[in-house]
């Protein structure tokens, strides 16, 4: 019998980006992850999502609510967006007990308690992301933040980008169906996986060779670096340069566009299109220029 | 006796939906609408710099994103005095990242959104054949652990197993074909989810003939998707449910801003010509022109600070108040010449169909012929399904020709300055429907920014006159069946495709 993994996936102040990104992992398909044994002997069950579920209402509600009483300890939940707090925790609700809506702080709590593990899917989810830019309407706080509110101990694992791409999401279960949990050696400070978040943009940039020239784009469509016209990727870890997006077909700066930035917690309050002022810059070219001896 | 259904939340829709009806000899009597996220973002884009709004904007929604882009982008455009005179690879580039987008989108939102409402994948068990796909979905059913499928209503699954494994067959084709639109977006626009490629002035990728070539022959596979598999199941889902062609059709006014801009040098967004026509029409089916004075949201039971009567986005406000006397959405009520209109691909076709366009005519006549049905049958939840096949179909097509318009190594960027002071609008269909952003600039920065999206129209709730949102319209006055599994209901308010996040962001 292969072993089932339950699944729960909380949307809470969310754009449902970071699911439809993970509708477009390529290899395995979406299809594979939900219906056959994602990894051999391995079947994950995906329990709640209200984007796909064929339930309605209660009777979602009621999958949910059933899953953390009888697999508790047991199933795996995702979480993307970030949650709302304080005055204006009820600014993002879902479901209703006793006839009063239940707020997604709550259901987090709830549900994060029992779990066997917890996934925060998307910047929003591991740091505020959008709905906490400046100067957060809603109080929104990353899952983090909760989970050390309320002293609640699950192990966490951060998967960032706007929305992150689908091989982060699905390496990191498999990871964790394979490996088990990651440990600190695993993880950034970020509670980022170091495969996936290990190295900055800027040291695999194919546009690498002109920033060490010093030949810089001055507007959309030029040849050169794009630093001037604000990327982002000295400051910004993630593997694009070499995974690259959909499929492999493109990416940011394949299409001429600076990077934003949007696997960082400070997303998205630098301005897109301002050159980063104060970054401290990988000194390049050493050899050559003879600053560092032949060893 | 009157009896309350509450629906929290609706499922297989973007983001955090309520419908709450009361029901009287078994008759919905009321129906709310209460849309339950807010973010906040147009008060997030105040005080940045104004070329965020794309970015920022597109993370409105991350089903429909480059719809935003092409709207911040048009909006921007405005506000810096360049709309309309960009290059005409930037027009047309933009074009095509919008357009595959929505080709994905349709198909998404029938196979992956709607299709679970009409078809029994549990039918799958009793397959036989030689299919891998089928018999790997058979082998899961026989596991036993069937979500996501399961639970659900259950009572009115109609159509024959054959066609029910079919179409679970295309369910699963449609996943890998609706990922091809996704690739299509990504040759011009870097990603997507939340791309990058459309800005102000127009795009950011010089194109070459092999993105050209490539976008081309990924569209091959779309078009032949949609004609010989897509269109055919519609078809054959509307046969068995031919009383869904009768139901669900609300307020039978709608609204089009128009899509694809097709030539430069008029600046004035309204008159520019388009494949798909700006305009309104209503059951009467007679066209008339869009006047965007006539746009104007009320916040009455919506989750705001009230002010006096109804405002144009021009000088909208968003300040949130959740204690509010008499409101129950975050969804505002946008309202056309003061009365209750219907947005999306139904009401893009409706209105070029009224207009005269004789692709439009020509394709919405030929499959209401190949039903046997009058045009009335189309304001309806079957009507939306069809229109949302052939809007896919007549962009595909389109898309196929456009693309060999563009110049490869020609300049895809007009330069601009921003200015100190400056207003501007920017209009687009997106796939849900009329979408439109409004932006005042001062000090160079966003001093205020409103969006009017498309599901802020059909999720609106009641505004000062007490008049029902379009969703609300539609789903009073329909008889349930069966009050533990009222499936009319869902179908209804699916076949709009709401979209939350964007309604309320």
């Amino acid at each position: 019998m292969a072993q089932e993994i339950p699944v729960v996936w909380l949307a809470a102040s969310s754009c449902t980006g970071c699911s439809v990104s993970l509708l477009n992992s390529a290899s395995p398909s979406i299809k594979n992850v939900l219906v056959d044994e994602v990894i051999p002997g391995i079947h994950i069950n995906l329990r709640f999502h209200q984007t796909v579920m064929a339930g309605n209402g209660e009777q979602a509600i009621q999958a949910l609510e059933d899953t953390m009483k009888e697999k508790k300890g047991g199933y795996v939940l995702v979480v993307d967006g970030s949650i709302p707090s304080g005055a204006t925790v009820d600014y993002c609700v879902m479901g209703e007990r006793n006839d009063k809506p239940v707020n997604m702080e709550d259901r987090l709590v709830e549900l994060a308690q029992d779990a066997l593990a917890i996934l925060a899917v998307g910047t929003c989810a591991s740091f505020g992301g959008i709905p906490a830019a400046a100067p957060n309407p809603s109080n929104a706080r990353p899952v983090r933040e909760v989970l050390k509110e309320k002293g609640i101990e699950t192990p966490l694992v951060n998967i960032p980008g706007c929305p992150p791409h689908p091989d982060w999401i699905v390496g990191t279960i498999s990871s964790v169906l394979l490996n088990g949990l990651p440990t600190a050696a695993d993880l950034d400070d970020n509670l980022r996986p170091l495969t996936f978040y290990g190295k900055l943009i800027h040291e695999n940039c194919p546009r690498r060779a002109y920033f060490d020239e010093g030949k810089f784009a001055k507007k959309p469509g030029d040849e050169g670096c794009l630093y001037e016209l604000g990327c982002k990727g000295p400051i910004t870890y993630a593997d694009c340069p070499t995974r690259r997006w959909n499929n492999g077909t493109n990416w940011v700066i394949g299409a001429g566009s600076p990077c934003l930035g949007c696997t960082q917690p400070e997303f998205p309050n630098l301005p897109m299109y301002q050159k980063v002022e104060d970054v401290e810059l990988p000194v390049v070219g050493a050899y050559w220029t003879g600053e560092k001896e032949d060893e | 006796m009157a009896e309350k259904i509450v629906i929290d939340p609706i499922t297989r829709i973007e983001g955090h939906l309520k419908i709450e009806t009361v029901i009287e000899d078994g008759v919905v009597k009321d129906a709310r609408s209460t849309g339950n996220l807010f973010r906040g973002i147009e008060i997030i884009l105040r005080g940045r710099d104004p070329r965020d709004a794309q970015v920022i904007t597109q993370r409105i929604c991350g089903v429909c994103p480059q719809s935003h882009g092409v709207a911040a982008a048009l909006n921007l455009d405005s506000a810096f005095g360049i709309g309309g005179n960009i290059t005409d690879n930037g027009r047309i580039i933009r074009n095509l990242i919008q357009g595959a987008h929505i080709v994905q989108d349709h198909i998404l939102h029938f196979y992956h959104l709607a299709a679970l409402d009409y078809v029994d994948v549990t039918d799958v068990a009793k397959y036989t054949g030689n299919d891998s796909e089928l018999n790997s979905v058979k082998t899961f059913i026989e596991r036993g652990e069937l979500g996501p499928f399961v639970p659900r209503y259950e009572g009115d699954y109609r159509l024959p197993v054959e066609v029910n494994q079919a179409a679970t067959a295309h369910y699963v084709q449609a996943l890998e074909i609706r990922k091809i639109g996704h690739e299509m977006v990504s040759i011009f626009s870097g990603k997507i989810p939340h791309s990058v490629g459309i800005i102000p002035g127009g795009v950011t990728c010089t194109p070459t003939v092999d993105m050209i070539t490539s976008y081309l022959w990924k569209l091959r596979k779309l078009q032949d998707f949609v004609n010989n598999v897509y269109i055919p199941d519609v078809i054959a889902v509307a046969g068995a449910y031919l009383d869904y062609a009768e139901i669900g059709a609300g307020c039978k006014n709608y609204l089009s801003y128009g899509q694809y801009d097709l030539e430069n040098g008029q600046p004035d967004v309204t008159k520019r010509k388009r494949l798909y026509v700006a305009g309104v029409a209503s059951a009467d089916l007679i066209y008339k022109g869009l006047d965007v004075d006539k746009i104007a949201e009320y916040v009455t039971h919506s989750w705001y600070e009230d002010y006096n009567g109804a405002r144009h986005p021009s000088v909208g406000e968003t300040k949130p108040n959740l204690e509010k006397e008499g409101a129950y959405s975050w969804v505002k009520s946008p309202r056309y010449d003061g009365k209750v209109y219907e947005v999306g691909p139904l009401a893009k076709l409706l209105v070029s169909y009224a207009s005269g366009d004789p692709e439009v005519k020509g394709l919405v006549d030929s499959s209401l012929n190949a039903l046997n049905a009058p045009p009335t049958a189309l304001f309806s939840v079957l009507g939306r399904h069809l229109a949302r096949a052939l809007d896919a179909k007549i962009t595909a097509d389109n898309l196929a020709k456009m693309v060999l318009e563009v110049k490869p190594g020609e300049p895809v960027f007009k330069e601009y300055e921003i200015p100190e002071e400056s207003r501007g609008f920017g209009l687009t269909d997106a796939a849900r429907g009329a979408l439109g952003h409004w932006i005042e600039i001062k000090d160079q920065k966003i001093a205020n920014y409103q969006a009017v999206v498309p599901t802020t129209w059909n999720a609106s709730p009641r505004d000062a006159d007490g008049n029902p949102g379009p969703i609300e319209q539609a789903i009073i006055g329909t008889k349930i069946k069966d009050k533990d599994n009222p499936y009319e209901i869902v179908r209804i308010v699916r076949s709009f495709d709401p979209c939350l996040a964007c309604a309320i962001h």
